[in-house]
């Protein structure tokens, strides 16, 4: 909602463009299939669509509205999403607009009980979270959306029916043009969390509702504090009730606040109220000058999700699969792993470079990391709005012990996004291989990266198929040279990257690792091999090379062989 | 005194909030008292025990 006197979209600091509908081929008779349709041009839509770009898939992307979505909605992008954003060419505008962060604090009662501190290894090229309004996030989308050739984006254009076939999916799309029919091999549904694709084909969300509301307002102020998260139990602004504070660009501000049990939501949602209340928490502080109103809305925690993400030649993506609640961060993030994922592997099918059998493990590996999200989401929404009296005076009595006392300190840890681990997919053929090591990066969990001599960055070296990382002492064996040869025989976008302890001849592909710091990164001794999917987890890894297992790992990860 | 792991930690928090909605308004009392007193008598440790009531009143409202 927005103050009285003010247009739907007439935003303080953002200004919405209005997008025409435009008249496309269908609706002069010209029949083409297309490879994709990809149906809501939020940002998890467009990403779909860059992913798909960057391996030369084109896609038609279509959007019922006429402008970027407005509103209070996602705030953060963790590391994680900002190597998507790099690998899809996107990168550099929000690294330069959005506020990098990592660390936070939590009161209880006015007095610090919790530092929050996310880990920033020395080689890693982005921070573990940057904040950034999802009206910028949108725009710089569409603008690498716009760029590219492969994408042809659609505004004012409805799905109003979908019938999927056997080889393929056709599609009624209605515009202020005309409607038209359009046939497409696959479909990513990337509708939202009230996806009409889900409702069109019968599908329903499964899960749980939790009775904890939050009003999330934005507001614009002059406020010196630095880029954290800020979380204040029982504050007195706010009594009964949690407060969330984060920084955005621009001097925009996001205030949670948690609604009283029994508050009405229809008083709580009048504009006074949220005047008076957002005032009060802002006078706890110390910011007693004026501010400005921008968006306020009502939010419940949710945890539901679809029983199967995949529905023939449908997938969905993002909030269209799953809803998760908003407390770590982890809506937006675990979108934008979506579309990656399905990229890769719908582009490479596509391409003719990977058996359609591949597509089978999407569902799996990402509801997986949806689940996972909701083990963790679940304990730290407990914590945010406890839903009964035992939760409630348990919380009480670790907060108010936090004051004084460390051992319950880490209750409060609000658990951030972290990338999900793919180690019991069967694109993870050989987890036991872990045992060998006695540390580094476990199999199916994302490669960490790690700054080179010349100030560049491991993973910059990573191609967009798979990608080996092999570790030696001067140059490769027999053995190892032609099990790399053999690795690019059967993906053709295959790279490898050689790290080398010594010094070896001039050989400008060998990665120098003087001091040993990839390496022991790796955990890794002369003869370990890493392998890479497109995605950068890690499909497998041996101490020593396994040339069978490895060969067989690539070809699980291209669809070409079963596990 | 040893110190538990974190991850026990939380499955106490967990488990002890269960119970008392298990317990009930008009019960969670008495079962946080017998809960003391089990605990008390499984720690075995009368300074110890004495020093936890202490922890747990300081600051108290």
């Amino acid at each position: 909602m927005r103050p009285a006197g003010k247009g739907p979209l007439e935003s303080l600091y953002f200004d919405y463009p209005r997008f025409a509908a435009r008249r496309v081929g269908e609706l002069d008779g010209v029949a083409t299939q297309h490879p994709v349709l990809i149906v809501g041009a939020g940002p998890i839509g467009m990403t779909a669509a860059l992913v798909l770009a960057r391996y030369g898939i084109r896609s038609v992307l279509i959007d019922r509205k006429d402008t970027f979505n407005d509103g209070s909605r996602a705030i953060c992008i963790a590391r994680p999403s900002m190597h998507i954003l790099e690998r899809v060419g996107a990168v550099a505008p929000f690294v330069e607009k959005a506020l990098g962060w990592r660390f936070g604090r939590s009161y209880y009662r006015g007095e610090q009980i919790f530092r929050l501190e996310m880990p920033q290894p020395p080689g890693e090229k982005y921070l573990p979270m940057y904040n950034l309004q999802q009206q910028y996030i949108e725009k710089f989308l569409h603008d690498a959306v716009a760029a590219s050739a492969l994408i042809d984006m659609r505004w004012q254009s409805e799905l109003s029916a979908i019938e999927p076939h056997n080889d393929g999916v056709s599609v009624r799309i209605s515009s202020p043009e005309g409607d038209y029919r359009l046939d497409a091999d696959y479909v990513l549904a990337a509708d939202g969390a009230r996806s009409p694709v889900r409702s069109m084909l019968g599908l329903r969300l499964k899960g749980d509702n939790y009775e904890g509301r939050y009003v999330i307002a934005d507001i614009r102020m002059d406020h010196d504090f630095p880029t954290e998260r800020r979380a204040f139990f029982e504050p007195s602004g706010n009594p009964g009730g949690t407060v969330l504070i984060h920084k955005q660009p621009e001097n925009i501000w996001r205030v949670d606040y948690q609604l009283r049990e029994g508050e009405s939501e229809q008083e709580a949602l009048q504009e006074e109220n949220i005047r008076a209340r957002v005032t009060a928490i802002l006078a706890d502080i110390g910011h007693t000058k004026p501010w400005e109103l921008e968006w306020w809305s009502v939010y419940s925690a949710n945890t539901l999700c679809l029983d199967d993400y995949r529905h023939g030649r449908v997938f969905f993506i993002g909030d269209a699969a799953h809803i998760v609640p908003i407390f770590g961060v982890r809506g937006l993030n675990n979108g934008l792993a979506d579309a990656e994922n399905i990229g890769w592997k719908l582009a490479l099918v596509l391409h003719g470079e990977a058996d359609e059998r591949l597509l089978d493990s999407y569902s799996p590996e990402r509801r997986g990391a949806t689940l996972d999200v909701f083990a963790n989401a679940t304990k730290s929404t407990r914590f945010m709005t406890p839903p009964t009296r035992g939760w409630r005076l348990a919380r009480e009595a670790a907060l108010s012990l936090s004051l004084r006392h460390e051992f319950p300190r880490g209750l409060a840890n609000p658990r951030q996004m972290q990338p999900y681990t793919y180690s019991e997919s069967r694109l993870t053929p050989y987890p036991g291989r872990d045992a060998e090591f006695a540390g580094g990066p476990a199999c199916g969990s994302a490669a960490p990266n790690a700054k080179l001599a010349d100030g560049s960055y491991l993973l910059d070296r990573a191609g967009n198929g798979m990608t080996a990382i092999l570790f030696c002492e001067g140059q490769p064996s027999a053995e190892q040279a032609t099990l790399l040869a053999q690795l690019g025989r059967i993906d053709k976008r295959f790279t490898s990257l050689v790290v080398g302890s010594q010094p070896s001849a001039p050989d400008t592909t060998t990665i120098a690792d003087h001091d040993g710091e990839i390496a022991r990164l790796f955990a890794a001794a002369p003869g370990t091999l890493y392998l890479l999917r497109p995605d950068l987890h890690i499909a497998g890894r041996w101490k020593a090379v396994v040339p069978d297992e490895i060969l067989k790992t690539a070809k699980i990860c291209l669809g070409s062989e079963t596990p | 005194m040893s110190a538990m792991p974190f991850e026990d930690f939380e499955t106490a928090y967990e488990t002890l909030a269960m119970a008392i909605d298990q317990a009930g308004p008009e019960r969670e009392t008495l079962l946080l008292t017998r809960l003391a007193l089990v605990l008390g008598h499984e720690l075995g440790d009368i300074v110890a025990f004495k020093k936890s009531i202490e922890t747990a009143l300081e600051g108290l409202e």
